[in-house]
């Protein structure tokens, strides 16, 4: 009799051991342009709305910080913002400012990493060593204020866990002149630097129409002329008490969405000074006993746009329904509309334009009419690479001059 | 727009609701039933200018409650339209994913998750769950097994 064997199939696809997170991107091809995107997610789903129903209202903010190392400040304080919301509680003034300069040095730090990953994407990896020397400050001052790198674990219901001593006030407005003056610089370099123009100006649009339709948040929808921001529009923490301005740039490419990062970066730098200079004295926590039955929503500006929690309570001492949503959960499904009938080239480009979590770009396959895949996520890296040195001899320039970075 | 506007605008669908919630903070409720929610859903995002935020699915103790939550950023206000489904054996609503692709993800989670029928939604296949993953088993269902 004739047994069949089962042929082991080894699957190099959305798991691989240099990758960090798992996701898929499969794009369908038609000589260099791209047809169709199919994006498979979830093959690390770790339950967490699952989880936070068996945890006390209390412990769960130390859960929602782990969602993302980057947004570690942000998720709780969504999460806070809609118990609060149930309970009715008004928080400490202190508390308030301690919120904004937490998540302000918090998108500082992560939109300075976002520039970085842009430089490497594109070929410019000096860019890249200078992004991730600037930013080791911003974490070192977050040690120091909160204990931590990420996972601040500061914010809780009521108010904050540990005060900002006035010792370390000199030092974090010293750090913020630092990190103002490279990235001036920096944006300069960027703003002048005509190899960047011809690479990234008209480069995976997407319209405002587009971004209503895919209800886009954060930068993706600022660089689409949306202009919306939860710190703005529904003001939380201390934010309706500063003076700043929303960054929108009308373009939708991904040389707006870049201008908007690093214009950003002045603005929180300007919120921390001025959070520094009213922090109002007092205690940063008032004692919050019980949670009672209802339903709350929460939101806050994440680096990446608006996060969302959605809480329901039985008058109990745990959520009954926690719901949460993360900006790239809307902000991922918009590459149906960003890179369709784009180059190839300009594929991870523009994923990582979006700044969905770092490895969300490394899972690329391209697959042509027959079903092979003909590029990975190295050669596609490569093809990116390549067409930034075309334009750079065309151009006859050698990549952007910061000496003094 | 301010609030006094917004109000009367959203007194218009009256006749689709059954109650509207107001909230301290900007928070409102629009309740109804499944069948409903679509027109409800349509109108805030069409003619009112709301834009979408997410959807929550929920296992009541009777019946089910799909939250779609929208945003009416220019007043702060948080819009979430709770429709009922009380039909447990197939619980089914319409898709809004067709004007609105920014649904199509979550209206899929909530498929995979509570096992609710989405009519109309152009592509509804697993999103969270694994291929290997048994039919007819919703892990946020209230007799899923802990």
């Amino acid at each position: 009799m004739k047994q069949t064997v089962k042929k082991p199939i080894l699957a190099v696809g959305p798991f691989h051991p240099l990758q960090e997170e798992m996701e898929f991107f499969q794009l369908t091809v038609d000589g260099e342009i791209v047809t169709d995107i199919d994006v498979r997610i979830s093959y690390n789903h770790r339950g967490m709305e699952k989880i936070s129903e068996t945890l006390q209202f209390d412990q769960v903010p130390f859960l929602v910080s782990r969602i993302c190392g980057i947004c570690s400040a942000s998720h709780p304080l969504a999460y806070i913002n809609a118990v609060e919301d149930i309970a009715g509680v008004t928080v400490p003034e202190r508390a308030q400012y301690i919120r904004v300069i937490i998540n302000e040095l918090e998108r500082i730090h992560s939109h300075i990493l976002w520039v970085g990953l842009a430089g490497h994407f594109i070929g410019y990896d000096t860019v890249f060593m200078w992004a991730w020397k600037y930013r080791e400050p911003v974490l070192d001052l977050l040690e120091e204020i909160t204990g931590n790198r990420n996972n601040y674990g500061n914010v809780k219901v009521g108010g904050c866990r540990e005060d900002i001593s006035d010792d370390i006030k000199p030092k974090i407005l010293k750090e913020l002149d630092k990190i103002e003056k490279k990235m001036e610089m920096l944006t300069k370099a960027v703003l002048d630097d005509p190899v960047l123009h011809a690479r990234l100006k008209g480069i995976g649009v997407l319209s405002k129409e587009d971004a209503i339709k895919y209800a886009v948040t954060g930068p993706t929808a600022r660089g689409s002329g949306v202009a919306i921001d939860v710190r703005r529009d529904d003001p939380y923490a201390a934010y309706g008490d500063l003076d700043w301005n929303v960054i929108t740039q009308p373009e939708g490419d991904v040389f707006a969405k870049a201008v908007v990062r690093l214009l950003e970066i002045f603005e929180s730098i300007k919120m921390i000074r001025q959070a520094l200079k009213k922090l109002p004295g007092g205690p940063v926590t008032i004692e919050v006993k019980e949670i009672p039955p209802g339903e709350g929503c929460g939101h806050a500006e994440a680096p990446r746009g608006e996060t969302f929690h959605y809480v329901r309570s039985d008058g109990g001492n745990r959520p009954v329904r926690h719901k949460i949503r993360a900006p790239s959960y809307v902000n991922v499904p918009s590459f149906k509309a960003s890179c369709l009938g784009g180059h190839i080239a300009d594929v991870t480009l523009t994923l990582a334009a979006v700044d969905p979590c770092y490895s969300c770009t490394e899972r690329l396959a391209v697959v042509d009419q027959h079903n092979n895949i003909t590029h990975n996520y190295e050669t596609l890296l490569q093809r990116s690479r390549e067409k930034t040195a075309q334009i750079q001899k065309v151009l006859g320039s050698s990549g952007l001059k910061m000496e003094d970075l | 727009m301010n609030i006094e506007e917004l109000n009367s605008r959203l007194s218009t669908i009256k006749n689709k609701l059954i109650a509207i919630e107001q909230k301290p903070r900007n928070r409102i409720y629009l309740l109804c039933e499944a069948e409903n929610s679509f027109a409800v859903s349509k109108f805030l995002f069409e003619d009112v200018g709301c834009r979408f935020v997410i959807a929550t699915g929920i296992d009541a103790d009777d019946c089910f409650e799909i939250l779609y939550h929208f945003a009416y950023d220019q007043l702060g206000c948080l819009i979430t339209v709770k429709a009922f489904i009380r039909d447990r054996e197939n619980p089914a609503i319409e898709s809004i994913t067709p004007f609105l692709p920014g649904a199509e993800w979550i209206e899929r989670e909530i498929h995979d998750l509570l096992g609710i029928n989405f009519k109309n939604h152009p592509n509804l296949k697993r999103l969270i769950l694994a291929d290997d993953w048994p039919e007819g088993v919703y892990p946020l269902r209230k007799e899923a097994k802990k």
